[in-house]
C-alpha cells in the first residue's frame, strides 16, 4: 500500500496569490494513498526541504509529490532531497502548479480546483512509481570545437591545457576568423594580429589538438559523452604534407583580380591562395570556382611551378569520423550585406565601405598597409564620416537589435583615421553611443575630447556623389533636428553583425535551437549561458548573439570550463527514462516476437538484437533489447510495438492511463 | 517651462487620438531624425519632422499647441520620403495629414498657411463645382483669397496662348453625386479661406 | 493591350500635351485606351491636405466607376493621381470598415478589384516585347530620366521599382536611342503641389534638380508628372532666377520622347507648349539626326 506524501508549495505568491493553499492540502489528504499533506511558502528554501526530509523518516513515505514550480526548475532538487532521506530519487514526483496554473489563470476557485487535479494526477502516478537506478555511460574524453575564430582558438586551446584530446574545425582555409582581419582592438589599441597570431601558432602546435581547416562538419550522431561525428575535409587541391608554404603558386598563378575575401574585397587575390601571410596553416588552397583549369580545362601554372610537386587537381573531398564527448559551436557572425540600404549607395560608390573594410583599410597587414586610402582612387581622405546603425535597429530595412560592437569600433575607426590623418576631419553620425564595458566610456570620450572627433546626434538620410565628393545629408536633433550636409571624401558604415547564412542548417545538425535572426540559442540566458538544451553542446561568441571580444574569450573560456568539468569523470550518470524490453521467465522468456519494427523505428539507432539461448548453445528466440547508453526515452517504439513488449521506465503506459483517468 | 498639467477636462493626448484616427503611433519614433535629414523642406519649416513628432510624445498640451499651429504640417509635400527611408516604418504623410485636420478643427493654423489653405480650399470649390478642376477658375479663385492679384500675371498669358489653360470648365454629368460626397465629408461648404 | 484610362483633370488643362503625346504614340504602340465614363477628379493634394475621408472618397468614385464599366486594369498616367488612386485602394483594401464608410460616402459599392498601373509600368509592359521597327528617329540625346516622389513611394504601397535609384524609364529611354546620365536627383520632391502657392520653395528644390542635371551633362529631364513637369518647365524661369543661371534645360513627357523616336510630327505631341523650347545642341557628328527636331525654335526665346 502506498504512502504518498504531498507538499505544496507557495512560491511566495507566484502560487498562493492565485491557488488557495488549504484547500489544496485538505483535498490532498483526501486522495487515497495520501498519507501527509502540508504547504510552506518556498519548498525549495532549507526549511522547505527540511519538511520533506522528516516527513520521510517519520511517516514512512513511499512516494513524494512536490505541487510546485515546473520539473525543469527543481526537481534534480526533491530528488536529492528523497535520496538523501533514503527514498529513491524516482520516487519523487512533481506537480506543476505554477506555470500549468497559477501563472495562466486568475484567482478563482476553478483554478484551485486544478491545482488539486493536478495533484491527484501525480499522486496516481506516483503509486505506480518504481524504484529506478542511474545508467552509467562512458564519456570520450575529445572535444570537438566548430570554428576556429578567437572563440574557438580560446576554447580549444583551454580545453588542451586541461589535458583533453581536441578537434578543432575550420571552414576557411585558415584559422584566425575576424579578429585576424582586425586592425587595432577598442579599447586599448593593441594589434588584432599580435595578440591572435601567437594564439594560431600555438593551436596547431599543440600535442593535444588536431586541426582540421578548409573542412566543414557533415553529420553528428550519438549523445553527450557518446558523439559521432563526420566532417567533410574539402579537396585544397594540394598535399599538405608535400606543401611547404613557398607560395611560387599564387606568384605564378594567372588570375590576380579575384577580391580577396580576408581584406573584405579591398585588395585581390590569386585562384590559388593564402590568405593572409600568417595563415595557419600556411599552406593554399585552390578556388575551384574560379581556377581556370576547373573552368576550362587547361592552365595549371601552379603545378608547373610547385617545387614540391605538391598540386592535386583531382583530389577528392575526405570524411573523417571521429567521436567526441563534447561538442563547442563557436561559428561566430557574418557582416550584413549594405545592399538593402540603396539610400546610402553602398556597391555603388567605391568610397562607401563597410566598418570590416574599413579595418583592412587601417589594417598594417592591409592591401594599403594600413595607410587610409579611398578605394575610388587612393587618395587620403580629407573628410570621413562614420555611420553608425547601418542596419542595425532598423526594422525597417536591416534588423531590429543592437549589434553592440558597433559604437566602439566607429569610436575606434575615427580614431585611427584621427591618428593616421592628423589634418583630416571624422564625422559619426549616431543615434545613442552604447559604451558599456571596461574602459569603453573613457575610450568613446578620449575620441571625442582629445581626438577631436565630431559626434553629431542624428542618422543620415541619403548618400549620393557629386564632383568627387559623397555629399551625406543628415540632420542634428541636438539642433533642433536641423538638416547637415557634409561633403564627404569616404563613408563607413558601421554595419549590423548577423548570423552566419549556414546558421539554421548547422543548428539543425547539432540539434540545437536557433532564434528569429537564427542566432544560436542558449538553454538559460542567465543562469546558463554557454550550455544549449541538448547536452554535451556548448556555445561560445558571436553564434549566439553579438559580441565583442572580452566577451567572447570569457564564453570561450566558459564552455571550456564546462567541457573540463563534463570530462573530469570517467562516466556519466544519465536519467532512466528508457525502453525496456518485457523479460520473464522461461518458457516464455519475452513477449517480444522478434517482428524489429521498433528498431526500424528507433531514431536513435538503439535497438540491438538479443538472441536467447538454450544452456547448450541452441538458439531459442531473438528478441529486441534497447541499448541504455543510447536509447533517449521518445517512446516511438513503445507507441509502435504490437505485442506491447516495450515500455517506458517511469513513464509506463499503466502509469500514463492511471493519471488520465484521474482527471 | 514645460509641464504635463492638462488644465481643465481638456480633452485626450492628441498621440491616442492620433492612434485612434490614423493607427499611428507617436511612440515608435526613436528620434533618430532621418526623416528631418532627408525631408526637402526641412530647412524651411520652424520644427523639422522629427521635432514635430516629438512634440507628440511627452503628451504635454503646450507641445501638441506648437505642433498644430506649426508652418512644418502645411509645408509637408507628401513625398513620402521620410516613410520610405523611416527605420520604424513611421507614416509621418499620414500623421502630418492628421495634424493638419486637427488644425483646421481647431481654427489654429499658422499665419502662413493662409495661401496654402487658400489654395487647398480653391482647388476643392471648383472640384466641387463640376466634379473636376478648372484651372483658370482656380486661379482667379485663388488670386482672390490669398490677395496675390499679380503673381505669374507674366507666365499666365503664355501658359494661354500655348494652350495650356482652358477657358470652359469640364463639367462631369453626376454632379449631385459630387456635392454627395463633400457633404458627407467636408459637411456642409467649408466658410471660405 | 486595352486599359481604361484616367486621364485625370491636368491632362485635360494644363498639361494637355501629356494625354496628346499619349494618344498620339498609343496607335502605334498597340495601345487602346478606354475613358473611365463619367470620372471625377482625385482631390489631389489640396482634399488630403484638408480632409482625408474626402481623400479617399473621390478616388473611390472613381475606381468604383470603372469597376462598373468592367474594367480590371485602369492607366493613371498623371504620377499625382496615380499616388492618390493607389493609396486609395491600399487604404480601403487594409480596412473593411472604412471601405464601407467609404462606400456609403460615395453612394457606390467599391470592391477594389480595378488595379491601378502607372505610365511606366505599362511603357515598360509594351516594350518589352520590343519596338525595334518602329523607332524611326531615335532620340539620341543624353536624358535625366526624372521619376520624382509618386511613382516610386511609399515603396510598400506601390511596389514597383527600386525605391531609391529606380531603372523602368532609363531602360525606356535607352530603348529609344537615349542615353540615360547616372544622377543624383531621380527621386527628389521638385515641390509637387506648391507650383501656384509657394513659388519660392518650387523654385528652390526645381533649381537643384535642374542644376544636377545640367552639370552631368543632360540635354533634357524626361518626366511622367505634370506636376513635376509644371515646377521644371513653367517655373524654371523662377528656378533660374532663384538659382542666379541659365538652365534652358527642356524637360519632355516620356511620352513626347517616345513620340519623337517614332517619328510623329512635333506638332502632334505638342511640344510647342512648353515654355522652355525644346531644343537640342546641335551635334558636330554624325548626319542623319543633325536636322531632327533640334532647332525648331531658336534657344533664345525662352527668356521672353
Amino acid at each position: 500500500m502506498s504512502r504518498i506524501g504531498v507538499f505544496l508549495c507557495h512560491c511566495g505568491e507566484n502560487i498562493a496569490g492565485t491557488v488557495d493553499p488549504g484547500k489544496v492540502v485538505e483535498a490532498a489528504n483526501r486522495i487515497p494513498g495520501v498519507v501527509h499533506s502540508i504547504d510552506y511558502k518556498y519548498m525549495c528554501s532549507d526549511p522547505g526541504q527540511s519538511l520533506i526530509r522528516e516527513a520521510i523518516k517519520e511517516k514512512g513515505l513511499t512516494g513524494v509529490i512536490v505541487a510546485a514550480c515546473s520539473p525543469r526548475m527543481h526537481e534534480p532538487t526533491f530528488r536529492r532531497v528523497c535520496a538523501e532521506s533514503g527514498l529513491n530519487a524516482f520516487l519523487c514526483e512533481m506537480a506543476n502548479v505554477r506555470e500549468h496554473c497559477s501563472w495562466v489563470h486568475e484567482k478563482s476557485e476553478l483554478t484551485t480546483a486544478k491545482a488539486i487535479d493536478l495533484v491527484r494526477i501525480m499522486v496516481e502516478k506516483a503509486k505506480r512509481n518504481r524504484p529506478l537506478f542511474p545508467i552509467k555511460v562512458p564519456v570520450t574524453k575529445t572535444a570537438l570545437v566548430l570554428g576556429g575564430g578567437i572563440a574557438g582558438i580560446q576554447a580549444s586551446l583551454d580545453i588542451a591545457n586541461a589535458g583533453h584530446k581536441v578537434i578543432l574545425v575550420e571552414r576557411d582555409p585558415s584559422i584566425g576568423g575576424h579578429m585576424a582581419q582586425l586592425s587595432e582592438t577598442f579599447p586599448t589599441l593593441d594589434c588584432s594580429q599580435c595578440i591572435l597570431t601567437p594564439r594560431m601558432v600555438e593551436v596547431a602546435q599543440h600535442p593535444n589538438i588536431t586541426l582540421h581547416t578548409y573542412s566543414e562538419l557533415e553529420s553528428v550522431d550519438g549523445f553527450i559523452g557518446n558523439f559521432k561525428v563526420k566532417i567533410r575535409k574539402k579537396a585544397r587541391g594540394i598535399d599538405e604534407k608535400l606543401c611547404t608554404g613557398c607560395g611560387v603558386c599564387a606568384q605564378k598563378c594567372p588570375l590576380k583580380k579575384i577580391p580577396s575575401e580576408f581584406n573584405a574585397a579591398m585588395g585581390m587575390r590569386t585562384a590559388i591562395y593564402t590568405p593572409f601571410p600568417q595563415a595557419v596553416p600556411n599552406k593554399p588552397v585552390i578556388d575551384k570556382k574560379r581556377c581556370t583549369y576547373y573552368l576550362k580545362g587547361k592552365c595549371k601554372a601552379c603545378e608547373k611551378a610547385c617545387p614540391a610537386e605538391a598540386i592535386r587537381f583531382d583530389q577528392p573531398d575526405e570524411i573523417i569520423e571521429v567521436e567526441t564527448g563534447a561538442i563547442v559551436c563557436t561559428t561566430g557572425f557574418e557582416v550584413l550585406s549594405t545592399e538593402f540600404f540603396p539610400e546610402y549607395g553602398y556597391g555603388k560608390y567605391k568610397d562607401v565601405i563597410n566598418g570590416l573594410q574599413f579595418e583592412r583599410l587601417a589594417s598594417a597587414s592591409g592591401p594599403t598597409l594600413g595607410a587610409i586610402r579611398r578605394p575610388s582612387d587612393g587618395k587620403e581622405p580629407e573628410t570621413v564620416v562614420f555611420i553608425a546603425c547601418a542596419g542595425s535597429r532598423d526594422p525597417a530595412k536591416g534588423i531590429e537589435y543592437c549589434s553592440k560592437i558597433c559604437c566602439m569600433y566607429t569610436a575606434k575607426h575615427a580614431m585611427l583615421y584621427k591618428h593616421k590623418v592628423h589634418q583630416g576631419t571624422p564625422y559619426v553620425f549616431y543615434m545613442d553611443i552604447r559604451a558599456g564595458g571596461k574602459m569603453y566610456e573613457e575610450f568613446v570620450r578620449r575620441a571625442i575630447e582629445e581626438d577631436g572627433v565630431k559626434y553629431i546626434r542624428g542618422r543620415v538620410s541619403r548618400i549620393y556623389e557629386q564632383d568627387g565628393k559623397l555629399i551625406v545629408k543628415g540632420a542634428d536633433t541636438l539642433l533642433g533636428a536641423q538638416p547637415v550636409e557634409i561633403e564627404a571624401d569616404l563613408v563607413v558604415l558601421a554595419t549590423a553583425m548577423v548570423a552566419n547564412s549556414g546558421a539554421e542548417e548547422l543548428a539543425k545538425k547539432i540539434h540545437v535551437s536557433y532564434d528569429s535572426y537564427h542566432f544560436l540559442a542558449e538553454a538559460h540566458p542567465k543562469l546558463r549561458p554557454v550550455e544549449t538544451n541538448t547536452a554535451g553542446i556548448f556555445l561560445a561568441g558571436a553564434c549566439q548573439a553579438p559580441r565583442d571580444i572580452p566577451e567572447t574569450v570569457a564564453q570561450a573560456s566558459g564552455a571550456a570550463s564546462k567541457v573540463a568539468a563534463l570530462f573530469s569523470a570517467d562516466e556519466l550518470s544519465r536519467e532512466p527514462v528508457i525502453a525496456v524490453v518485457h523479460r520473464t521467465a522461461p518458457p516464455i522468456f519475452s513477449i517480444c516476437e522478434g517482428c524489429f519494427m521498433c528498431e526500424q523505428a528507433c531514431p536513435f539507432q538503439a535497438i540491438e538484437r538479443e538472441e536467447i539461448k538454450t544452456r547448450d548453445g541452441k538458439l531459442i528466440k531473438v528478441v529486441a533489447k534497447v541499448n541504455p547508453g543510447v536509447c533517449q526515452g521518445c517512446g516511438t517504439c513503445v507507441a509502435l510495438c504490437r505485442a506491447k513488449a516495450l515500455d517506458l521506465q517511469g513513464f509506463s503506459n499503466e502509469q500514463v492511463y492511471a493519471e488520465v483517468m484521474a482527471v | 517651462m514645460l509641464s504635463q498639467a492638462r488644465p481643465g477636462s481638456k480633452g485626450r493626448p492628441l498621440a491616442d487620438r492620433l492612434r485612434e484616427f490614423t493607427g499611428e503611433s507617436a511612440a515608435k519614433c526613436y528620434q533618430c531624425g532621418k526623416c528631418s535629414a532627408g525631408c526637402p523642406l526641412a530647412a524651411e519649416m520652424d520644427f523639422p519632422p522629427s521635432q514635430i513628432l516629438r512634440m507628440l510624445q511627452l503628451g504635454f498640451p503646450t507641445l501638441e499647441a506648437k505642433a498644430i499651429a506649426s508652418l512644418s504640417i502645411w509645408l509637408c509635400l507628401t513625398c513620402e520620403t521620410c516613410l520610405a527611408r523611416c527605420p520604424q516604418e513611421v507614416d509621418l504623410p499620414k500623421i502630418m495629414e492628421f495634424l493638419r485636420e486637427e488644425s483646421l478643427r481647431e481654427k489654429k493654423f499658422h499665419p502662413q498657411a493662409k495661401e496654402i489653405i487658400a489654395f487647398h480650399r480653391a482647388f476643392l470649390d471648383s472640384v466641387q463645382a463640376a466634379g473636376r478642376l478648372y484651372e483658370i477658375g482656380l486661379i482667379a479663385d485663388y488670386k482672390a483669397r490669398s490677395r496675390h492679384l499679380f503673381q505669374d500675371v507674366l507666365v499666365a498669358p503664355k501658359l494661354f496662348w500655348r494652350g495650356k489653360l482652358k477657358l470652359f470648365p469640364h463639367l462631369i454629368k453626376d454632379r449631385s453625386n459630387i456635392s454627395r460626397i463633400f457633404s458627407k465629408t467636408l459637411g456642409k461648404k467649408e466658410p471660405s479661406g | 493591350m486595352k486599359l481604361g484610362y484616367f486621364p485625370g483633370c491636368s491632362l485635360q488643362g494644363s498639361a494637355g500635351e501629356f494625354d496628346e503625346s499619349l494618344q498620339a504614340i498609343a496607335p502605334a504602340l498597340g495601345l487602346e485606351l478606354i475613358e473611365i465614363p463619367d470620372w471625377s477628379c482625385c482631390g489631389a493634394s489640396a482634399a488630403h491636405n484638408l480632409n482625408r475621408l474626402l481623400a479617399l472618397a473621390l478616388p473611390a468614385r472613381t475606381l468604383a466607376l470603372a469597376e462598373r464599366a468592367g474594367f480590371r486594369e485602369v492607366l493613371v498616367p498623371c504620377s499625382a493621381c496615380y499616388s492618390r488612386l493607389i493609396l486609395t485602394r491600399h487604404e480601403l483594401e487594409q480596412d473593411e470598415g472604412l471601405r464601407r464608410q467609404v462606400s456609403e460616402i460615395i453612394g457606390m459599392e467599391y470592391q477594389g478589384t480595378v488595379r491601378v498601373l502607372n505610365i511606366l509600368e505599362v511603357m515598360g509592359q509594351i516594350f518589352q516585347d520590343g519596338l525595334k521597327g518602329k523607332i524611326t528617329k531615335p532620340f539620341e540625346h543624353p536624358v535625366a530620366c526624372y521619376y520624382g516622389c509618386l511613382l516610386v513611394r511609399p515603396p510598400k504601397v506601390v511596389q514597383f521599382d527600386r525605391p531609391e535609384d529606380p531603372r523602368t524609364m532609363d531602360e525606356l529611354m535607352k530603348k529609344i536611342g537615349a542615353e540615360p546620365i547616372d544622377w543624383a536627383f531621380k527621386v527628389e520632391c521638385c515641390g509637387a503641389g506648391f507650383s501656384i502657392s509657394r513659388t519660392d520653395l518650387v523654385a528652390k528644390l526645381s533649381s537643384k534638380i535642374l542644376a544636377d542635371a545640367q552639370r552631368r551633362g543632360a540635354e533634357a529631364i524626361i518626366v511622367a508628372c505634370p506636376m513635376c513637369h509644371a515646377n521644371l518647365d513653367m517655373r524654371q524661369e523662377k528656378a533660374e532666377k532663384w538659382a542666379g543661371k541659365k538652365y534652358s534645360m527642356p524637360v519632355l513627357y516620356l511620352t513626347q520622347a517616345i513620340g519623337l523616336a517614332l517619328g510623329l510630327p512635333e506638332k502632334k505631341l505638342a511640344l510647342h507648349q512648353h515654355l522652355v523650347p525644346v531644343s537640342f545642341p546641335v551635334k558636330a557628328k554624325p548626319a542623319a539626326k543633325a536636322k531632327a527636331e533640334t532647332a525648331s525654335q531658336p534657344a533664345g526665346q525662352s527668356e521672353e
